[in-house]
């Protein structure tokens, strides 16, 4: 089971256990009270699930458009961001328009080549639950993102940027 | 001149902190190369032929006499003792050892002073006009917006993993000095018909292996919303530029494909949906970082300086001096002094920690403690008393940088190449040299007139040849070094307007002997053919590639 680590109320905390069971493209549901799913699959099912109650998270591929689920985003409990290689930032302009243009308040999840060095960018794109392809502890993480004590731009987190912090 | 505050100097000393661990982590073998090699190309360390290359950013090509001498501290404790100044305005050390990087940066951090994003596929170094501030020309001062730029654009959590490169210029004047067509984005500052200040904005531009000239997607952006303008094109970018071939990641290729007028609509579409008071500058940030490029307490002074006309009768290289490397400064009895790292015989952009040294000295004694970068790898003092250029002049002499020759022949730009690149399929340096060589004699070279040669060592196009009046590329022929040769390029433009263009190939490459003698028939060929006062470029456009190549191929293909 690979570890997920959330971040609440700015500790990063290993969850317990992951309520979302990952069901394939087509085929069975897996059983139990929240699955996550391809685009493709929530594109056809989804909205008839969610009405049965089932919690849907969606995962998306760094090609897939968020464009295309922003009409079912208030409805969904989360979105998986699929980083194939650690070097493709696509997800972090989906995470982006997830938090920023579409104010998404579920859970955004980093998966795939997620590694240390990229998750402060991560969370400060508004990912805030984290599958480490490195093994990365949450100490470990949470180190990395209070290493910089200041910030140059506003993004999708709450962190004043340079300018705003001037200010006072 | 931008001075950091405790909060740009936090950020840069947590940049230094975290890379420190970044090496630790990759020495001890938690990183993989392949892991690490992102991160250190960020932090601006390649690894080249013989060792890594440390690239240090020097924003809007801007140093102060502080800064100046750590660069030739450190170039003298870990490199060799002396740097290379490339056509981007960063410094380049050929001679790093990775074990010393992080010691070279927290040095380099204490002057402000970094290589944060000189590498990798992240937001690069930004340029601007070396004559900022110091023209009458401009509209506005562009390193206001150029460190608007660098600020917003350092550790950007959503553009750090970009398809590719992304390169940046900002220009304020007509005469265009930092080549902005051929950038990623290119920025002109403009006024408009009201006197509102804008942005004409440029996307596109490149150079490589497929040239091609940016096209403006925006007449006139207000000025106030030029960073959430820059972050909806680089959003547009992230997302649909291609990763899937490294040759076709950069932007230019994605508005080539959607056509620039698609992609424009694009860029307005994402730009709307923006929240633009979360990411543009509010005014009192902007007015802050402008309080900080206010004029230099320069004293009122004769237009015309005694001293500075005796000079130029008493001695007739400084009088050439005068007449090339000197130019006019929007402040009565100043003068802007080109510094041409382009002594023939040397490495074009070559200095050494001495001549760092003294350069330093004469722009903190000299020229209110400023020293500029230009695109065409040379340095400029640029606030200098007309009364003290003698002194100045007297003093480069000395250190061998006295060479009156910015923008004749010998004043050519050249990438590394072979000599130390690693992907280099020829060498740039000794072919610069050897051309150089040729156009030693200071009246033959002014015969000559403006003559912009650009080397570059292979097709990523570092030398910016093809925006050459003649340019020069290393090709690879069966494991042997050959050279073809463009005319007719040009990056620039004047008060009439843009005149950049891309070089005509003239013909088969050359082999590496042939070269210089093939620059030395071109120019011949010129000189034959030129209507008085004509320079270079007027002339090829009048003439055409015809009268050079028969100059050139002549004998090696007798009829
Ligand atoms: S043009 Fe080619 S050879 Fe020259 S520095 Fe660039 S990559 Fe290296």
């Amino acid at each position: 089971m690979p570890t997920l680590i959330r971040l609440e109320g700015g500790r990063a905390v290993i969850a317990a256990r992951d309520p979302f069971a990952e069901a394939p493209l087509d085929g069975p549901l897996p059983d139990g009270p929240a699955v996550l799913m391809p685009l493709a699959r929530f594109q056809q099912q989804g909205p008839a699930l969610l009405d049965e109650g089932l919690r849907i998270g969606v995962l998306l591929q760094p090609e897939e458009a968020v464009e295309d689920l922003a009409y079912d985003l208030p409805r969904l409990s989360m979105v998986a961001l699929n980083l194939p290689k650690f070097r493709d930032g696509r997800a972090y302009s989906t995470a982006a328009l997830l938090r920023q243009r579409y104010a998404f308040k579920g859970e955004v999840r980093a998966v795939g080549e997620v590694l240390r060095e990229q998750a402060h960018l991560l969370a400060r794109v508004g990912v805030d639950a984290f599958v480490f392809a490195d093994g990365t502890t949450p100490e470990q993480l949470e180190a990395k993102l209070s290493l910089y004590r200041h910030v140059y731009q506003a993004a999708s987190d709450a962190r004043p940027p340079a300018w705003a912090e001037r200010r006072s | 001149m931008y001075r950091y505050d405790q909060i740009d100097r936090d950020i840069v000393a947590d940049r230094c902190a975290e890379f420190r661990a970044q090496v630790a982590r990759r020495l001890s073998g938690e990183l993989s190369e392949d892991q690490f090699k992102p991160l250190r190309l960020m932090n601006g360390l390649y690894l080249q032929l013989h060792a890594y290359m440390l690239r240090i950013a020097i924003p809007y090509g801007s140093l102060n006499s502080a800064k100046l001498h750590r660069l030739a501290h450190v170039a003298r404790t870990w490199d060799r003792g002396y740097g290379h100044f490339t056509t981007r305005t960063n410094l380049q050390l050929h001679w790093i050892r990775l074990k010393d990087a992080p010691d070279i940066l927290d040095s380099l951090a204490e002057v402000g002073l970094h290589a944060i994003q000189t590498s990798g596929n992240t937001i690069r170094n930004i340029t601007s006009d070396p004559y900022a501030g110091a023209v009458a020309d401009e509209v506005d001062d562009p390193r206001v917006w150029t460190e608007a730029l660098r600020q917003w654009s350092t550790v950007h959590p959503e553009f750090s993993y970009l398809p590719r490169k992304f390169k940046i210029a900002v220009t304020a004047s007509a005469r265009d000095r930092t080549a902005v067509r051929v950038y990623d984005i290119g920025l002109k500052l403009r006024r408009n018909r009201d006197g509102a200040l804008g942005f004409g904005v440029l996307v596109g531009g490149g150079l490589g292996r497929t040239p091609i000239l940016g096209q403006t997607i925006r007449e006139h952006l207000p000025a106030q919303h030029l960073l959430s303008y820059v972050a909806a094109i680089l959003r547009v970018y992230n997302r649909h530029g291609r990763r899937d071939n490294i040759h076709k990641a950069r932007i230019k290729v994605l508005v080539q494909s959607l056509g620039a007028e698609e992609f424009g609509r694009q860029v307005e579409a994402e730009w709307r949906a923006m929240d633009h008071a979360a990411v543009d500058l509010p005014d009192d940030e902007l007015a802050r970082i402008r309080g900080a490029f206010g004029a230099p307490a320069f004293e009122a002074r004769p237009a015309r300086s005694a001293a500075f006309e005796a000079a130029k009768a008493a001695d007739p290289a400084f009088a050439r001096f005068a007449r090339r490397n000197v130019v006019a400064h929007k402040q009565a009895g100043y003068a802007l002094v080109n510094i041409a790292l382009k002594t023939p015989g040397e490495v074009p952009g070559d200095c050494s920690a001495d001549q760092m040294d003294a350069i330093a000295e004469l722009a903190a004694r000299f020229s209110f403690d400023e020293v500029r970068l230009t695109y065409a790898q040379n340095l400029v003092l640029p606030h200098v008393a007309l009364d003290d250029v003698p002194a100045v002049h007297a003093r480069l002499a000395e250190i061998g940088l006295a060479t009156p020759n910015l923008d004749l022949a010998s004043d050519i730009i050249a990438c590394p190449g072979l000599d130390y690149c690693a992907l280099a399929n020829a060498r740039a340096i000794p072919i610069a040299q050897q051309i150089a060589a040729r156009f030693a004699d200071p009246e033959l070279a002014e015969d000559v007139g403006e003559l912009k040669i650009k080397i570059s060592g292979c097709i990523n196009a570092c030398g910016h040849h093809h925006v050459g009046h003649i340019g020069i590329l290393g090709v690879d022929k069966r494991g042997e070094e050959f050279y073809q040769l463009t005319l007719g390029g040009e990056a620039d433009g004047d008060a009439a307007g843009d005149r950049s263009r891309l070089g005509d190939l003239l013909g088969p490459a050359l082999p590496y002997a042939r070269v210089a003698e093939a620059v030395e028939a071109v120019v011949g060929a010129y000189r034959r053919a030129r209507a008085p006062g004509e320079r270079f470029v007027d002339t090829y456009a009048r003439v055409g590639l015809q009268p050079f190549k028969e100059a050139v191929y002549a004998d090696a293909h007798p009829a």
